[in-house]
This record gives structure tokens, C-alpha cells and sequence, in this order.
């Protein structure tokens, strides 16, 4: 009882050591529209990311760990939105930077790669010229010299005959090679944050697994800091140091990848868990998917939003909602959102 | 691209065909003759007998249109009644004034249309958005006739702006190299007959090109709006390009793709069916011409006027498809 009542949230990844690359602090983004209820898509996430770390933030879809991202680098749009809270990035107020401050950011120090290499991609201009403009505009590069530049950033991202590939449009290019081409605009200014949103999810498997392989290369090797934002705990196993589990808008457990593997601690976590196939599962075991759906929780309802498909629902999960706190006797820097954690020997 | 061209300009022969047996039935279903109003209603049986003779109606209607096919094949279309003079250059004199006016009128209608849609596709709900949708609808629902009258009304006879009727005042004598007024006065250098063609020219490119700048603008909103929520303009912005960039090589291209087949369609429009605008403003283009040629049942000019304006229609449409591979890389390639 005495943690439900205890309501400041620890920070999740702090403590890294280095100052924070980006520090978010309480963001908050509510949807208004007209005539409808307001949705709160991020309700008060708070998250460091350290130079250099790989941060994973999983979620199913609707779990705002998108929106967070999007939030942060201010490409929501102003039009019925509403964010509060505090985003920085170095020291500097990302939610309150001047426009052309922000847009001088983008694409310079925080680079972003997004879910559909097809629809993020303009189709009536040649990936030449959509690498180009970004090397004009951070890099001051014209003419040939951006041209030169963008062809090496195409061969270092993997893909060949470099030269004539400017001339193409993405159109003419399989899902793998646009995801690539995606992956070369970002890292084309040598950004200090790379932020991921589901780059694998429109692949199929094999081009994902190259797909991550290269940002792995490129970006984890580089040390460039990578938020990797995904619904596929098997993405985050493979390339994050600190995973952070969303649901419903708030991070519900935070943990370093193996602490997070090896012990789960929020029954949203072990049902994450449980849902994914394994090689070394028995064959015929049936997998565990969570029941419900997350919509099924909005509107919002007080207390812990997982309450209503949880198999470890308690009395005091309907309270007031559960701080995000270690639990004692673990690392400090596991933290969990929950009144009735899944005990150590539960996995 | 070039075997497409050819493919579409080969449909051409089906479609004239077609259409010249349809208007030369048409023509001839009307009742009276170019004998009536030659000749008025009461004049002798023998006349009238003589007039149809000399022109060839009393034949039967498919020797007609077979020596009259004889002829179109050589690009001969015959004499027209009402005139005297060959059907040919009748159309090629008027159809200037029309492709003057019409672009005159597309010009004004792109020229307002396209920024004003996108001001309003950019802040929809905006004043200058509801102000859009307001004054478009209100453009698509005014008869042209009553906007042309309206026109003349407010800018020429009240303010005495622009001139109400005609291409170019009769005093002025000059010289038409081109039978575009406005382009001639520039041409010779004679910049107030220029000057003066403008004035004629304004009003009526303002009554015609208000139903295209009504639906330009419709259409650039749509489009723009759409365009403005694409995946693509995210990435633009998660890329730091200025706003400007963003807007124009992002946004503004992509939403070109529809409007520009909107303004093909609108041109070939315009250049068949001006004949409110033409008569209200005394214009003397095809559109006028050719609804004079019905009432004197100048059958020559009606069946050449309208297998000129199929012709035009089915180019323009063809310019336009071709325009769209140039914007449209995945058009160009497919």
C-alpha cells in the first residue's frame, strides 16, 4: 500500500553515468477534437536516453510510443494537440525552441527513421535529390559535392551501383533498399540520436533482420544514440541496452535488457513475453496471447490502465494509478508500474 | 510516351467518324434548311428548290455525307452560307479570339485559383478557407451570363475600367500578325492597341474563368489538405527543411498532380463551349460563331465547327495526360 500512495516517478535509464542526451520529463499529449472525448495518448513519461545508449520503447499499437516520439521532435502538429511536460535534447528545450531553431535540429542532431519506407518517402522526387536537400540545407553541400556525398552515403548503407540509384524514384525500389535509403537520409549529418519508429514492421522478416543488422553497424557501433520504438520484443532483444515498456500511454516497466528478459516484473511485460513464439518452447504449446484489447481500457480509467485484462488484477489496481518505482530487493534500476508485480520465481 | 501519342491520336479516326455521321444526321433533323433563312419563310417552292439544288440537299443523305467525307479527307470543309467564305478559315479567324480568351481566362483562373486553394487546404476552417468555400460555390452556381452582365455593369459602365463589348476598339487600326490582339500590339510594338485589347480581354477571362477557378480551387484544397497528412511531408519535417521547402517541393508538387488535370479538362472546355461568354461580351470567337451557324442552319460550318472542336478536345486531353507523366515519375515509367 505504501507504493501506491507514493506517487514521484523515478526516472527510467537514469543514472547511466553521462549527462543525458535527451531528457523527457513528464510529457503529457492529449488528442482534443471536437465533439469527442480528449484522448491522452502519452499520460506523463518521463525518460533519459544517455550519448551513445540504445533505448528500446515497446508498446503494442495505440500505446502512444510513437506519439511520444513524434511529440518530442514537435511533428505533431499544432491543431488539436496538446503537450505539456519538458523534452531536451543537450540542455536545450526542445518544446519550446523557436521554430526555426527546431527545424534546424531535425535532421541534423536527431534524425528519424519511420515506419513505411513507401509513404515516407516523396514519390515525384529521385532518392538522390531527397538525400541531397538534406545535405544542402545541415551541411551547406550543392551541386556535385552533395551528390558525391549522397552516393556514399548510399553505398555505406548497402546499396550498390550508387550512381545510377540517385536517378531512381522510390517507386522503383524494392521495401528493403527505400527502408536503406531512409537510413542513409538519416545518418546523412552524423546525428547525435537516431529515433527508430518500427523501421522493420513493413519488412519482411529476412530484409528486417539485414535491416537491423545495418543499424546496428551504423548506429550502435557509431555511437550515435538509437531509440529504437517497436512492438516486437525479439527487435529490442537484439540491439537495446535499456528497454522501456509502455502501455496506454505511460511506461509500465523499465529495465536493462536483461534484467527485463530474465525478470519481468509487470504482468503486461510476461504477457508480452509469453505471446512470443520461441525455438526452444516444446512444439504444440499453445502461445499466450493477452486477452482483450487496448482500446478496451479508454476511456480513462483511474488506476493501473492494464487493470481490465490483467490476470493478476487486485483490489488496489483500481485505485489511485501505481507509481513507477523499484521494487525492493532488485536493481534500482528496474523500475514498475504495478501493485502486484509478478514475483522472481514466476519465469 | 511516343507510342502512346500515336495510339491516342490514331483513336481520333473512330471518334471523327462517328461523330461526323452523328452531327450530319443531327444537322438535318433540324427542322428547316439553310434555304429558310436564306430565303425567309415565304418565299416560291421553286426557289427554295433551286437554293437546296445549289447546295446540294435535295441528294440523299448518305451521297451527302460520302462526297462531303470526300472532301474533309483533303481537309476541304466546304463554304459557309452564311459567309461565303471557306469554312476553314472562318474557324482558324475565330478560334484565335476563343484560344485568346480561353487563355486569358485559365490564366486567371490558375493565377488565383492555385494560391487560394492552398492557403485554404493549408488552414482549413480558416476565414480564408470558409471565404474560399463560400466564393466557390457561389462562382459554380452563377449563370455565366448574369456575372458577364454584372461585370460589364460594375467594371465598365460604372467605373468604366475595362470595356464592355468587342476585342479591340474599331478606331484602332493595326496590324495582326498573329490574330492573338493582345500579343499583336506587343508584337509591332503598338503597346495602346495592346493595351486596349487587355481591357476588352479582361471582363469576359474573368466571367469564363470563374467556374475554372472555382474548381481549381476546390480541387488544389483537396489536395493540398491530403497531401499535407502524407507520410512523406512527416519525413520532410523530421528532416529540418525549412517551411518553405516543405511547401513548395514537398507539399505543392504532389498536390499538382490532380489540378493539373483539372485545368486540361477546363481548357478543353472553355475552347468548345464559350458561347455565353462570347455573346454576352461580343467577343467574336468560335463558340458565338457557331451557335449563329445553328440558328441560319449553315449546316457546313456546324459540321466542320464541331469536328474541329472534337479534335481539339482529344489533343488538349492528350497534352494533359502527357503533362502528367512530367510531373508523375510513376506515370512516366509505368
Amino acid at each position: 500500500m505504501t507504493r501506491v500512495q507514493e506517487q514521484v516517478d523515478a526516472i527510467p535509464g537514469r543514472g547511466q553515468g553521462a549527462a543525458p542526451l535527451l531528457e523527457v520529463r513528464d510529457l503529457r499529449v492529449t488528442f482534443k477534437s471536437r465533439g469527442r472525448r480528449p484522448v491522452k495518448a502519452v499520460d506523463g513519461v518521463s525518460l533519459d536516453v544517455a550519448p551513445g545508449a540504445t533505448v528500446g520503447i515497446v508498446g503494442e499499437s495505440g500505446s502512444g510510443k510513437s506519439v511520444t516520439s513524434l511529440a518530442a521532435l514537435g511533428l505533431l502538429g499544432k491543431r488539436g494537440v496538446e503537450i505539456s511536460g519538458s523534452v531536451k535534447f543537450d540542455g536545450d528545450d526542445l518544446l519550446n525552441m523557436p521554430e526555426d531553431e527546431l527545424r534546424a535540429v531535425r535532421g541534423k542532431e536527431i534524425a528519424m527513421v519511420f515506419q513505411d519506407p513507401m509513404s515516407s518517402l516523396n514519390p515525384v522526387l529521385t532518392i538522390g535529390r531527397q538525400i541531397t536537400e538534406i545535405l544542402e540545407r545541415h551541411r551547406g553541400l550543392k551541386g556535385q559535392d552533395a551528390r558525391d556525398q549522397a552516393a556514399e552515403l548510399l553505398l555505406s548503407v548497402g546499396i550498390g551501383d550508387a550512381v545510377r540509384r540517385l536517378k531512381s524514384f522510390p517507386h522503383q525500389l524494392s521495401g528493403g533498399m527505400r527502408q536503406r535509403v531512409m537510413i542513409a537520409m538519416a545518418l546523412a549529418c552524423q546525428p547525435r540520436l537516431l529515433i527508430a519508429d518500427e523501421p522493420t514492421t513493413a519488412l519482411d522478416v529476412t530484409i528486417s533482420a539485414q535491416i537491423l543488422e545495418l543499424l546496428r553497424s551504423l548506429v550502435v557501433d557509431s555511437q550515435t544514440a538509437l531509440v529504437l520504438i517497436t512492438h516486437d520484443l525479439g527487435v529490442v532483444a537484439g540491439l537495446c541496452d535499456q528497454v522501456h515498456v509502455m502501455y496506454s500511454g505511460r511506461i509500465v516497466e523499465s529495465a536493462p535488457r536483461r534484467a527485463l528478459f530474465a525478470n519481468p516484473q509487470h504482468p503486461y511485460t510476461t504477457g508480452l513475453l509469453a505471446s512470443v513464439p520461441r525455438l526452444d518452447q516444446p512444439r504444440g504449446v499453445p502461445l499466450l496471447p493477452i486477452p482483450g484489447s487496448p482500446s478496451d481500457t479508454l476511456p480513462w480509467v483511474d488506476g493501473c490502465a492494464f487493470a481490465p485484462r490483467c490476470t493478476r488484477r487486485v483490489p488496489e489496481s483500481v485505485g489511485c494509478p501505481p507509481a513507477l518505482l523499484p521494487l525492493e530487493g532488485s536493481e534500482p534500476s528496474h523500475l514498475v508500474r504495478c501493485v502486484n508485480p509478478v514475483p522472481e520465481d514466476h519465469t | 510516351m511516343l507510342t502512346f501519342a500515336v495510339r491516342r491520336l490514331l483513336l481520333l479516326i473512330p471518334i471523327l467518324l462517328g461523330l461526323s455521321i452523328l452531327v450530319f444526321l443531327f444537322v438535318r433533323a433540324l427542322p428547316g434548311g439553310p434555304e429558310t433563312a436564306l430565303l425567309g419563310e415565304r418565299s416560291t417552292p421553286e426557289r427554295i428548290a433551286q437554293v437546296r439544288a445549289a447546295y446540294g440537299l435535295d441528294r440523299p443523305v448518305h451521297e451527302q455525307y460520302l462526297s462531303y467525307m470526300g472532301k474533309v479527307v483533303k481537309l476541304d470543309f466546304g463554304t459557309s452560307i452564311q459567309t461565303q467564305r471557306p469554312v476553314s478559315e472562318e474557324i482558324a479567324r475565330r478560334f484565335k479570339a476563343t484560344l485568346e480568351l480561353t487563355g486569358a481566362a485559365i490564366l486567371f483562373a490558375v493565377l488565383v485559383g492555385i494560391p487560394l486553394g492552398f492557403v485554404a487546404g493549408r488552414r482549413p476552417q480558416s476565414w480564408i478557407d470558409n471565404l474560399s468555400t463560400v466564393g466557390s460555390l457561389l462562382g459554380i452556381a452563377i449563370p455565366v451570363f448574369v456575372l458577364g452582365y454584372l461585370l460589364k455593369y460594375v467594371f465598365a459602365i460604372k467605373l468604366g475600367w475595362f470595356e464592355t463589348t468587342g476585342r479591340q476598339n474599331v478606331a484602332i487600326s493595326t496590324e495582326h500578325p498573329t490574330g492573338f490582339f493582345v500579343l499583336d500590339g506587343i508584337i509591332t510594338g503598338d503597346l495602346p492597341a495592346a493595351w486596349d485589347a487587355f481591357k476588352h480581354l479582361v471582363l469576359p477571362a474573368i466571367a469564363l474563368g470563374t467556374i475554372p477557378l472555382a474548381i481549381i480551387t476546390r480541387i488544389t484544397r483537396a489536395a493540398v489538405q491530403e497531401v499535407s497528412n502524407e507520410d512523406f511531408v512527416r519525413t520532410a519535417e523530421a528532416k529540418g527543411m525549412t517551411k518553405s521547402v516543405v511547401t513548395r517541393r514537398h507539399i505543392l508538387r504532389n498536390a499538382m498532380l490532380p489540378v493539373v488535370t483539372i485545368i486540361g479538362l477546363q481548357t478543353g472546355l472553355l475552347l468548345s463551349g464559350a458561347i455565353l461568354t462570347e455573346t454576352v461580351f461580343a467577343f467574336g470567337g468560335l463558340g458565338s460563331f457557331m451557335a449563329s451557324s445553328v440558328f441560319t442552319r449553315d449546316f457546313p460550318v456546324i459540321q466542320g465547327g464541331i469536328l474541329f472542336i472534337a479534335v481539339v478536345f482529344v489533343l488538349v486531353n492528350l497534352l494533359v495526360d502527357i503533362s502528367y507523366g512530367l510531373f508523375d515519375p510513376r506515370v512516366r515509367n509505368a
